[in-house]
């Protein structure tokens, strides 16, 4: 039995039925998102003055991943051009690139996800604060590239052009010495928090969209030669939920690395 | 007959591409003028938020209405995003209207 109005026109709505699924999917979506955008504002307007950080992201990473993900957006609307144009070579090769994309952002979230949780806040018996990258790890001692500050408030603005945090130099604290030692992971700050959350939950997406368009680009594929205006539709609602994405990440950007 | 069709439907779609590759540079220019006025020093930061927040709106806008399509959408989507919009906006709403909302006798600094 075939599934109606995969290709055909509904007279009611004038479109596809998955178009309409899609759409309805994305209203879920911008809802999910909106309600953790809420909260970035009620823990930001919520914290101590002075204590929101800014800097502690590396803009020109986050302005790269910028890049990619419009760079994939615009590959992935040319893919479904190139189908309407009948072009199914340029189609396989757009979307090549948008998989490359897509595969590009990942390992630049995985290196600032892998950056935060090496990076450290030491806090010494003497009241010192230490805050830095561990560069080595012993029973006895650890080795931090970073630096001591008197003020614990200083740790919260490295706002500083292009330029990334101060500083740092090599650091050698031994283990009898520290009081408290905690990574700038989730549980490190509110902002750690929802920055994890918020990215982690983009990325699960970016994740979720590769996969639906890898599959249309190996072994969805084939439908092309069976029936192409349905292959195109599926192209078109994997299209919109990837532009989706991106739409996200153009307000994360400047949310989490810029404000 | 059929062939002056999918000519003309090609040149359509052409004149699409086009249109797809402006976007695009548009979304470029918005990054790199997003990242650049994060360092402009404004009297307040709020006006570094709502610079930002404007230009991520415009390059929403330009993702949402071209490589979507949303600009020559059909009413059934627009109904769709007009629901939606009313909702996240009644969201951010109630997140402003909380920021006044405090227990009696609260002290605020």
């Amino acid at each position: 039995m075939d599934i109606p109005y995969t290709v055909e026109i509904r007279k009611d709505t004038g479109l596809y039925n998955a178009k309409v699924g899609i759409w309805l999917f994305l209203a879920s979506e911008v809802m999910l998102f909106g309600a953790l955008f809420s909260s970035y504002i009620l823990l930001r307007v919520g914290s101590a003055e002075g204590f929101w950080p800014h800097g502690w992201l590396t803009v020109w990473l986050g302005t790269l991943n910028t890049i990619v993900l419009i760079t994939s957006s615009i590959t992935t609307v040319m893919a479904w051009a190139s189908l309407k144009m009948k072009n199914f070579g340029q189609f396989k090769f757009y979307h090549a690139i948008t998989l490359c994309c897509a595969l590009m952002f990942l390992c630049i979230k995985s290196y600032e996800y892998h950056d935060k949780f090496i990076h450290n806040e030491i806090t010494l018996k003497d009241g010192r604060i230490a805050d830095g990258h561990v560069v080595k790890r012993t029973d006895e001692a650890v080795t931090i590239e970073g630096r001591f500050v008197q003020d614990r408030k200083d740790l919260f603005n490295l706002s500083t052009p292009f330029l990334g945090p101060p500083k740092y130099e090599e650091i050698e604290i031994k283990t009898a010495d520290i009081k408290t030692m905690s990574n700038y992971g989730p549980a490190h700050h509110d902002y750690n928090a929802i920055y994890f959350t918020l990215t982690g939950l983009h990325a699960l997406h970016v994740i979720g969209g590769a996969i639906v368009i890898g599959y249309l680009w190996l072994f969805g594929a084939k439908m092309w030669k069976t029936d192409p205006e349905r292959f195109t539709n599926r192209i078109e609602i994997s299209g919109l939920f990837w532009h989706f994405v991106d739409l996200v990440w153009i307000f994360l950007f400047p949310v989490l690395y810029l404000l | 007959m059929s062939d002056q069709h999918s000519s003309d439907h090609s040149d359509h779609i052409a004149h699409h591409v086009r249109r797809y590759l402006y976007v695009f540079a548009a979304l470029i220019c918005g990054t790199i003028l997003t990242v650049w006025a994060s360092y402009i020093p404004f009297p307040s930061r709020e006006i570094n938020i709502a610079v930002a927040l404007i230009i991520a709106s415009c390059k929403a806008f330009l993702v949402a209405g071209f490589f979507m399509h949303l600009i020559s959408e059909r009413k059934m989507i627009y109904g769709i995003l007009g629901f939606t919009a009313f909702f996240f906006t009644g969201l951010m709403a109630l997140t402003i209207w909380s920021f006044a909302d405090f227990p009696v006798h609260t002290v605020t600094h």
